[in-house]
């Protein structure tokens, strides 16, 4: 069915758009943008009138936990909270049981996703073999099967050599690197950001060069062999500052932060709250702002949510035995909001690091708003006021910082080639 | 308690009374010999030596005085109410087969005896207790019964008696509070 | 009139100044009945403390042990020699289960820290804290706190060196938390490995940077424990070396005030921490230590029984 999107305010940075206008969809593509367009004949139309109308929002970090943990999201809880938060393709990291190393965990993803879900999944394959750090997975079959990417997140390239071959290996198939950035050893059995919250709390710390030691690794070592490297959840000032270097030395790097990092300090662990616990951890005020600086500038590309669902069972037990992570997707688009707001980013930029730059960096062939472009479009209501609640959130789990918080903005609907998968 | 106040004693009359119990005490018990005052935290501490003074003053010789801190044998400590602090049980003496004197200084309930009691027996086994107090206000709710009284107070549940002391710990009234 | 409102005692922290100068003076004034004839109040009579034990200890164990019953209470000692949670039954499942028994308190000692507020988010009854993990162990810095005032008459003003592995101390937590409540001033030394970050920011606290410095003119030197498995490999050389910088001798305790005390929440390594001679000399408070500890459980049990429901 042909869809008109009538009224809306129009921004796509890959056009240099920002304009009062409609959008015709046919067949999933766009076809025609412009004013005064007309609807054809028994197509559906969407007034938009008061909300930005964009490309849609891309998440390029999602922990989707299927298969085999499906007790804490799946393919259809997963994609329904991405539609719900506005994104219309979201990359899945690889640590499910079994291990996305293989094209038939990959097809499994993919076609469970095309059949039942909300939003396109782009999986992420694994660098080396169950994650375990030091055997090559096949690259080539995974990208052939679909993946986008490869990552061993959540469980850092220990092996700096095993780190400098996949990087290699990757550049010569053509796929992305993602690297979880984090030097597990000075990690440790840390639960928090190393600081005066941790000394007070005593809770055994993770300093913030954990970070910047494995950041500089990457980026040497991308530097070294000439490849491109993408930095998942940077949170620190250090990070950033090793980025932003690199990229000025002409380094093929390219990053993401998370909303956490650029909204909450280490503060929101006291109480021990294990829905301010994950990895990288929260960090301090001199990050937080290092990270809107990093925004402003450039030097990060991409805001991912690092999406992480756990069980309630994993997450209301004693600090130091909570899981790692939080839930994103549905609070992504009202946090990266106030980026605006508080002028950290134009609207422009904002949109361009939630949909064109991921686009960009992934090869994913979307992120834009273009004549003939695939139809993933987002309708954002920039002043809607909600309260996040655990019932209402479509994610299985609800581990999330901000229940019971006060958010301004969100998606008013999401349309995923073509056909519309959420409105609220 | 806000109200009628009438001035019941004045200091005068609360040291003539105490004279006259330091009297009674010494006659029922024919003497100083084995006898100790214990008086009750707070007030009763302070009777107990002034008591402690007029013995000294009749008989020439000092009667040792300790003190009791009851709170620890409250019979109302299991409401979740905040407790009360803990004051000092001072009794550097043995009370084994003493004459125990034990001196409050208002008799209402009878539950400050029965806890002050509890707390002596856990320090020896007197050969006796008897009973001082300035004031009995009566309403017992348990059998017990003062031997040596400083005056006999008819009041009402609703009203308040109290002994008041000035900064050097001296009695100089007792108060009814309406 | 000083009234104690909580109904539980997690940490130092959470508690004002006027908290803790109850929970001493309670301690104080309770101490004598550990010296009569007959140890025992009828106080907490029909009451059930829980004496719930993650990690091995006998000496607060003990001491715990002890306080309860003085105060007649009936008390049960749980000891679960794993701590970890992931095996088995979770901590919410066995508090749960303990709380089925229709305890009054339970006194916990636990590896992860705050996890006395996990379980006090899922209970009803008052939670003691007798230790977690590396936050705080607030009947030690009580009883380390009553030892001072016991021969100082006050705590304000003291300048009290605590020398150790401060990062993983929760001695030291509770001590750095009530005593600069009480106006002491608290002087931190220990290898840097073993210095938590922005430590100094928890009250007026100096963190030296020798031995030495931290020991001038101390009147209360608290050495804390070193525990080699703790320590693991990477935070000093070995028990040796770390003596020779960081333990209390006959000579480096002349620097302190002549009439200091020389504390040590045990059990203590000999020749490591300090010398036998110290341990064992005029300035040793340590049992002097272990005695109070008793007097101020008594207190922390009393008045978390009176503490209002919250």
């Amino acid at each position: 069915m042909d869809l008109l999107i009538k009224n809306g305010r129009v921004i796509d940075p890959s056009q240099n758009l920002d304009d009062t206008l409609d959008i015709l969809v046919a067949n999933g593509l766009i076809k025609e943008i412009g004013k005064g367009v007309t609807a054809p004949v028994g197509a559906e139309t969407i007034d938009a009138g008061g909300s930005y109308v964009v490309p849609g929002l891309i998440d390029m970090h999602v922990h989707l936990r299927d298969p085999g943990l499906e007790y804490k999201e799946d393919i259809i809880s997963g994609t329904k909270a991405a539609a719900a938060g506005g994104f219309t393709s979201i990359c899945c990291m690889p640590n499910t049981k079994p291990v996305i190393d293989n094209k038939a965990v990959a097809s499994y993803i993919i076609n469970k996703a095309k059949a039942e879900g909300f939003c396109n999944v782009f999986p992420v394959g694994s660098i080396t073999y169950g994650l375990s750090g030091d055997r090559m997975s096949e690259m080539g079959e995974l990208k052939e099967s679909g993946c986008v990417a490869v990552s061993d997140d959540g469980k850092p390239v220990k092996n700096s050599e095993m780190m400098m071959r996949a990087l290699q290996y990757a550049a010569g198939i053509g796929i992305m690197v993602i690297s979880h950035a984090e030097e597990i050893e000075l990690v440790g059995e840390g639960v928090m950001n190393e600081g005066f919250t941790s000394t007070e709390l005593g809770l055994k710390g993770i300093p913030r060069v954990a970070e910047d030691v494995a950041t500089a690794r990457e980026t040497l070592l991308a530097e070294y062999t000439g490849t491109s490297i993408h930095i998942a959840h940077v949170s620190t000032k250090g990070a950033v500052r090793i980025i932003r270097e690199a990229k000025a030395r002409g380094v093929k790097v390219t990053c993401e932060t998370a909303p956490h990092y650029f909204t909450l300090t280490d503060d929101a662990v006291r109480g021990y709250n294990t829905n301010a616990k994950m990895n990288p951890p929260l960090r301090e005020i001199d990050d937080v702002a290092a990270i809107k600086e990093g925004l402003k500038d450039g030097t990060i590309d991409a805001i991912a949510t690092d999406h992480a669902p756990h069980h309630l069972d994993e997450k209301d037990v004693e600090f130091n035995v909570a899981m790692n992570g939080i839930i994103g997707l549905e609070t992504s688009l009202p946090l990266s909001l106030k980026l605006v707001e508080e002028g950290v980013l134009t609207l422009n930029q904002l949109i361009d690091k939630m949909s064109c730059k991921p686009s960009e960096i992934l090869g994913l062939n979307r992120g834009s708003l273009e004549i003939g472009a695939i139809a993933d479009i987002t309708l954002i209501d920039p002043n809607i006021g909600w309260i996040v609640e655990a019932d209402a959130l479509c994610s299985k789990s609800k581990n999330s910082p901000w229940l019971g918080t006060q958010m301004k903005g969100g998606a008013a609907a999401t349309i995923v080639d073509g056909k519309l998968m959420y409105k609220r | 308690m806000s109200g009628e106040r009438t001035v019941l004693m004045d200091g005068e009359g609360i040291k003539r009374a105490l004279t006259r119990i330091a009297h009674e005490i010494l006659e029922r018990n024919k003497g100083v010999t084995d006898i100790v005052l214990i008086g009750i935290r707070s007030g009763g501490v302070f009777l107990a030596d002034g008591i402690a003074q007029q013995i000294c003053v009749i008989e020439g010789g000092a009667v040792p005085v300790g003190a009791v801190d009851i709170t620890l044998y409250r019979d109302d400590c299991s409401g979740h109410l905040p407790h009360h602090p803990v004051g000092k049980t001072d009794i550097p003496f043995s009370l084994e087969a003493k004459k125990v004197i034990l001196v409050d200084d208002v008799l209402y309930t009878g539950r400050t005896i029965r806890a002050a009691m509890d707390a002596l027996m856990d320090f020896g086994r007197p050969q006796s207790i008897q009973l001082a107090v300035l004031i009995d206000r009566g309403h017992r709710e348990l059998p017990i019964r003062a031997d040596f009284v400083g005056r006999n107070v008819p009041t009402s549940q609703k009203e308040n008696v109290e002994v008041v002391f000035d900064g050097s710990n001296q009695p100089i009234e007792v108060v009814l509070e309406k | 009139m000083a009234e104690f409102k909580h109904k539980h005692i997690i940490a130092l922290r959470d508690l004002s100044k006027e908290d803790i100068e109850l929970l001493i003076s309670t301690a104080e004034n309770m101490r004598d009945i550990n010296c009569r004839d007959i140890k025992k109040v009828p106080t907490l009579r029909g009451k059930t403390v829980i004496n719930l034990f993650y990690e091995a200890s006998t000496r607060t164990r003990t001491s715990f042990e002890i306080a309860g019953k003085r105060l007649s209470a009936d008390t049960v000692n749980i000891t679960t020699a794993s701590s970890s949670a992931t095996k088995g039954e979770t901590l919410a499942d066995t508090a749960l289960n303990l709380l089925a028994m229709k305890p009054d308190i339970i006194v916990m000692r636990h590896a992860v820290s705050g996890a006395h507020y996990f379980l006090a988010n899922k209970i009803n009854c008052s939670i003691i804290n007798a230790g977690d993990g590396a936050h705080e162990h607030p009947s030690q810095g009580l009883l380390d706190m009553l030892t001072m005032k016991d021969r100082f008459g006050r705590l304000d003003g003291l300048k009290v060196a605590i020398v150790g592995d401060i990062t993983h101390s929760r001695v030291a937590r509770s001590n750095i938390q009530g005593l600069t409540k009480l106006g002491s001033k608290v002087y931190l030394a220990g290898p840097p490995t073993m210095m938590p970050p922005g430590v100094e920011k928890l009250g007026d606290v100096t963190v030296c940077g020798t031995m030495n410095e931290a020991l001038q003119d101390a009147d209360v030197v608290m050495m804390l424990r070193i525990q080699q498995e703790r320590q693991g490999k990477t935070l000093m050389p070995n028990a040796r070396e770390y003596s020779r910088y960081f333990g209390l001798n006959p000579t480096n305790i002349k620097l302190a005030k002549p009439n200091a005390i020389v504390m040590h929440p045990g059990p203590i390594n000999r020749g490591v921490e300090m010398s036998s001679s110290m341990v064992d000399g005029d300035q040793s408070c340590i049992l002097k230590q272990v005695e109070n500890g008793v007097a101020v459980r008594m207190a922390m049990l009393y008045h978390v029984c009176g503490g209002e429901l919250e």
